[in-house]
């Protein structure tokens, strides 16, 4: 372990860590580059169903379902799989494969986060709103949306999370970013790149993790009186944590 | 006590008789003169400061409660009421004070043998939900490690105690009603037949018809097995419907009044417990006498074969326009003046029933209520159990009658 | 790492599926025994550090945090970073302590938040009849907060059921040496067998312990949907 520490220190002292292609700032670069926009995508994907299936209240089974198959899919077998399509349908190496298995494993947090948001709002306050005289698209943009807000911010932090963890894996298949630091190395005797590089991407996520809570602090401040707001993002019994990580 | 307590049936749990006159405060510090014998249960300058509160959640208070005696406790919300109650069975610790249970200091024993011996209900009837009513019930004799076939036919005895039916005794709690439930809260408590019982607002929760009769449930219960009962509450007629003594704590947990139900509305020691009584204090007193225990008048009454004239002239004696028909010492109706004039006997008048009948057992609030509900100026009073609003059945026994004029006396006298 | 692959190649060739029934089967052991094994040591590792966190409040947040950072680390990182160890090197080790790292957060907060969950008239009645601490522990809170610990448990398993194809990397991966196998060959075959096997493992999982929870809760079922139960969606944390 030292020796692999002293390789690290070795490693990230030398002008190739800092430069040209295989250097940890266009690495970091690609890996958050892959990792925004797959969150983005899953977004624009899930939080439109989710508020449509939560403000109608219909398709518990259907949210269900997505969450748990969602999770059951291993992200290493999305993209051993689509592979050999993309190539055969000419995308390419790397990056199109990379992107299908992180909007995958991006979708079912954002999704069921939304949809209990959206449905679970309190009746009385839906009420009190429709008596003031709002329908559909009103009602969901000026109280549903806002009411929901923490949870599909807490969605979005974890799918966050665990697509700039799981982007590593796109190394596998010939997308360059930080795993691919680590990909290398495993097959190195020098595991001095290799730590370099698991250590940069578990503080993308951190760091990731730590900027959405920051900004859930910041959007939905009349959530922080009332304890910590880690534990806001703690699911009932039958919720719980997230989907498959990497 | 362990052992009295774990080997006697319920009903015979503890003797009693009239509870003799008890010393009201006991001022003087350590263990009272009659351990073991007439107070079961003493709060001896007991205080709670919780952490970080400016002022006691309860302040001093003395307080005895006899054996066999039902206190309540009641006072505004906050007033440190559960606390006090918690204290007991020390899910509270004291910050000062000491509690004595038959004489003996609580902290002295170990707490789970302590509260093994305290029954407690509280409000929402706190149920294992994930436990058969069965086994709920048999929680205490568990812990106590009663063989299997004592506890079975505890839980049965106490079923049929707490008049709960059989086939419930295998449902879960979440299948029972609000009522329900809360007997079953009583059963548990009951269980291992503590001798001392704490309840905490135990009706609150349940919606007023049900809440009047699992209270007269448990005065009938009560009266088979004479626990030591702390009740809090703070609704002031359950209060003055249970208690053999009511305890007024004024915010703070400061003791304003103790003593029986009669005499706080009779003569409320402060303005705080006159107020906290209400204003309508002498209708209250009226629930605490039961018609029988009034001097019955036996009212103008004449036989079935009474004439007209013999009819006008009880009448004329008795300063009213109508008489009660009796077949003996049954009851037949009434029969108003104007109709005599057509018949020879009273009995050809065909007697109407009574708009307002009430019975001995009847307390003098309800007998208002039926008198002024039925806009007459009298009810009949009967031994009829089944008497209630729908009159009298045909041959009930004919008691007496009782006017307005006779409940303003009540109130007075 | 790859050629472009042949046009004709079906998805699934039938007749490897056939001859390797023996190398599918062992594969499914090796996975199971994984999963099995890591979800196990994360549940006893979760219920202690819950029952800390549960007796010792301020503990909880330091606790959910460290747990936190380890369900942040990627697989491969934390592979990178254990391979580099001697004890650990490519093995059932390593994959062990990756695996059981990433379901200690999920279990965790689910008994957490089951134990908090037990209604506090329950508790303040076992409390007044005398249980002592462990004996309330294990009749009362524990029996109460099963439904939420199943769900705990549920999803790390199936969790864990994908990740372990991951850990073919460092050499013991259950379905995921047929991928492995198949990504390095340029083989669709195996990549799909050991696909399809590893979501109907996890899918097989997730009804047994929906199963499982429905036989130890019997008085979740006294009222229906009313008493919660597996039937209403989850949020992701
Ligand atoms: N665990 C606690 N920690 C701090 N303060 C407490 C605690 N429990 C009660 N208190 C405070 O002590 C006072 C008395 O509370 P208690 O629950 O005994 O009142 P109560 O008479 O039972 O009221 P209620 O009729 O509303 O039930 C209140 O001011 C309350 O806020
Ligand atoms: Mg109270």
């Amino acid at each position: 372990m030292s020796g692999a520490l002293g390789d690290m220190w070795d490693y990230l002292r030398s002008s190739e860590a800092w430069s040209g292609r295989n250097g940890l700032p266009a690495l970091a670069w690609a890996h958050l580059r892959v990792s925004a926009v797959a969150v983005l995508v899953a977004a624009a994907v899930a939080i439109p169903a989710g508020v449509l299936l939560g403000h109608v209240k219909r398709g518990a089974l259907l949210a269900v379902s997505v969450v748990n198959i969602g999770r059951a899919v291993p992200s290493f077998a999305v993209l051993a799989l689509l592979l050999p399509f993309s190539l055969r349908y000419g995308f390419g190496l790397g990056f199109w494969p990379t992107i299908v298995a992180l909007v995958l494993l991006a979708v079912p947090p954002i999704f069921t986060n939304t949809y209990t948001g959206v449905r679970d709002v309190p009746a009385d306050a839906v009420e009190a709103a429709q008596g003031m005289g709002m329908r559909g698209g009103e009602l969901v943009r000026r109280v549903e949306l806002p009411v929901a807000l923490p949870l599909v911010l807490t969605g979005l932090r974890v799918s966050a999370v665990q697509v700039v963890a799981t982007a590593t894996l796109g190394a596998l298949v010939g997308y360059r970013n930080l795993g691919t630091l680590i990909v290398t190395g495993f097959t190195s005797p020098n595991k001095g790149r290799m730590l370099a590089g698991a250590v940069a991407v578990a503080l993308l996520a951190l760091a990731v993790d730590a900027i959405f809570a920051l900004a859930a602090r910041l959007l939905v401040p009349w959530r922080r009186k009332p304890g910590r707001w880690a534990d806001a993002a703690v699911a009932g019994p039958d919720g719980g944590a997230a989907p498959a990580a990497p | 006590m362990r052992d009295r307590q774990a080997s006697a049936p319920a009903d015979v749990a503890v003797p009693v008789g009239a509870p003799p006159p008890v010393a009201e405060i006991g001022a003087e510090p350590g263990p009272p003169a009659d351990a073991g014998g007439q107070v079961a249960l003493r709060l001896d300058r007991l205080t709670k400061v919780y952490p970080g509160a400016s002022r006691p959640a309860v302040d001093g208070l003395d307080l005895t409660v006899p054996r066999g005696e039902l206190v309540a406790l009641v006072g505004p919300s906050g007033c440190g009421k559960t606390t006090t109650l918690k204290m007991i069975n020390r899910l509270v610790e004291p910050t000062s004070g000491t509690v004595w249970l038959d004489g003996v200091d609580v902290r002295s024993l170990p707490v789970h043998e302590l509260r093994r011996g305290i029954g407690y209900v509280i409000q929402q009837a706190g149920l294992f939900p994930h436990r058969k009513v069965r086994d709920n019930i048999a929680t205490v004799p568990r812990l106590l490690g009663w063989p299997r076939r004592r506890i079975d036919d505890r839980v049965h005895e106490l079923a049929e105690l707490l008049d709960l039916d059989p086939d419930l005794l295998d449902r879960y709690p979440a299948a029972l009603s609000g009522g329900q439930q809360q007997r079953v809260g009583v059963a548990r408590a009951l269980a291992a037949d503590p001798p001392v019982l704490l309840m905490d607002e135990p009706y609150s929760a349940v919606d007023p018809i049900v809440r009047a009769r699992l209270q007269d449930e448990l005065m009938a219960l009560q009266r088979r097995v004479h626990k030591t009962i702390v009740l809090v509450t703070h609704d002031i007629d359950e209060a003055i419907k249970l208690a053999d003594r009511i305890a007024v704590l004024n915010v703070g947990g400061v003791l304003e009044q103790v003593g029986p139900p009669e005499d706080l509305l009779r003569e409320p020691a402060t303005d705080f417990v006159a107020d906290f009584l209400g204003e309508d204090r002498g209708i209250k007193r009226l629930s605490l006498l039961r018609v029988g225990s009034a001097a019955l008048r036996r009212g103008p009454v004449v036989g079935t074969a009474a004439s007209a004239d013999e009819a006008r002239q009880v009448m004329a004696r008795e300063g009213t326009d109508w008489v009660v028909v009796c077949a003996g010492d049954r009851l037949r109706g009434w029969v108003g003046a104007d109709e005599l004039d057509r018949v020879a006997t009273v009995a050809d008048a065909e007697p109407r029933r009574f708009a307002a009948v009430v019975r001995a057992d009847t307390t003098l609030r309800s007998a208002l209520d039926v008198i002024v509900t039925s806009r007459s100026r009298v009810a009949v009073v009967v031994d009829d159990p089944h008497a209630g609003a729908a009159g009298a059945s045909p041959d009930a026994r004919y008691l007496g009658i009782l006017t307005l004029d006779d409940l303003a006396e009540g109130v007075t006298g | 790492m790859t050629a472009p692959l042949a046009a004709a190649e079906p998805l699934v060739r039938w007749d490897w599926v056939r001859d390797h029934t023996d190398d599918i089967t062992a594969a499914l052991w090796e996975h199971l025994h994984l999963t099995a094994v890591s979800v196990a040591v994360g549940f006893a590792i979760s219920l202690v550090l819950a029952l800390v966190a549960v007796r010792w409040r301020w503990t909880y947040e330091p606790l959910a945090g460290v747990c936190s950072v380890l369900y942040a680390i990627p697989s491969l990182a934390l592979f990178g970073v254990l391979v580099a160890i001697p004890f650990f090197g490519l093995g059932f080790r390593t994959s062990l302590v990756a695996l059981v790292s990433y379901t200690l957060l999920i279990l965790l907060r689910n008994i957490v938040a089951g134990l908090d969950g037990v209604p506090p008239a329950a508790r303040e009645a076992a409390d007044a009849m005398g249980y002592e601490r462990w004996r309330r522990l294990l009749q009362v809170d524990l029996p109460l907060a099963v439904p939420a610990i199943v769900a705990g448990l549920r999803i790390a398993t199936v969790t864990t059921v994908g990740l372990v194809t991951v850990t073919a990397l460092v050499g013991m991966g259950g379905f995921g040496d047929l991928i492995n196998d198949g990504l390095s060959r340029d083989f669709p075959t195996p990549i799909v067998v050991g696909t399809v096997l590893s979501v109907a493992l996890a899918v097989a999982l997730d009804v047994l312990f929906v199963g499982l929870e429905w036989l130890i809760t019997p008085w979740a079922r006294a009222r229906g949907a009313a008493a919660g139960g597996s039937g209403r969606a989850e949020v992701a944390t």
